[in-house]
């Protein structure tokens, strides 16, 4: 299997992510695309702020695409972040998953965004009209 | 030692490094204690971790000098 692992402060390219995985032994692409939402419990949200430890956040990305591999046939996966400041509609994250068959494309694609959100080391802050949080931090 | 702070937890340290003396004890478990003393606001959070080099530390592992922590609020990203 063939990983490709990136934080960037640029735009993610869907196209050429979907390209990326895309290859004559797939049967099957999944790709979950993350999104900036306008509101968190009926509070307009005017923009997201993305931030990483990066060489901490490219190492716990890896260890996610190593344990897909020993426990799924995926023939390609991609996992891009972006950081800096988002706007209402823009990309935050993608995974693209290559497999033969859709059933490790779909499980490898939900098992890699679910494990980023509790093992990577990226955190969003919420700026709303009237102040900003940082999500999750508080209980 | 320094210290590196990053979402919710450098607002409550004021800035993204700051340095402590690790006086008693040398494990992370006698940082945590060191960190809640002086930022308070740490044990607000829902939970915190520390990382060295890079990798979540268990409570009882040893720092030293040379190590580059982290204090590693609840994560949120995607």
């Amino acid at each position: 299997m063939k990983e490709n692992i990136l934080i960037t402060e640029n735009k993610l390219d869907v196209q050429a992510c979907i390209g990326w995985v895309s290859g004559p032994d797939t049967g099957g692409i999944a790709v979950f695309i993350g999104t900036v939402r306008n509101e968190t419990k009926g509070r307009e949200v005017l923009r997201l702020e993305f931030e990483a430890y990066g060489s901490m956040a490219l190492r716990e990305m890896k260890k996610i695409a190593s344990s897909a591999m020993v426990r799924w046939p995926v023939k390609k996966l991609l996992i891009h972040h972006r950081t800096g400041m988002l706007a209402v509609g823009e990309i935050p994250v993608i995974i693209a998953v290559s497999a033969a068959h859709r059933d490790a494309a779909f499980d490898v694609c939900r098992f890699t965004i679910d494990t980023l959100k509790e093992t990577v080391p990226i955190w969003k802050k919420e700026v709303f009209a009237d102040g900003e949080v940082w999500v999750a931090a508080h209980p | 030692m320094k210290i590196l702070a990053f979402g919710v937890a450098k607002d409550i340290v004021g800035g993204s490094s700051f340095a402590v003396e690790l006086t008693v004890g040398k494990s992370v478990a006698d940082l945590r204690g060191l960190l809640n003393s002086q930022y308070p606001g740490l044990m607000r959070l829902s939970s915190y971790l520390i990382a060295v080099n890079g990798e979540y530390a268990s409570a009882e592992l040893a720092l030293t000098e040379k190590d580059e922590i982290a204090i590693i609020p609840p994560v949120s990203g995607g």
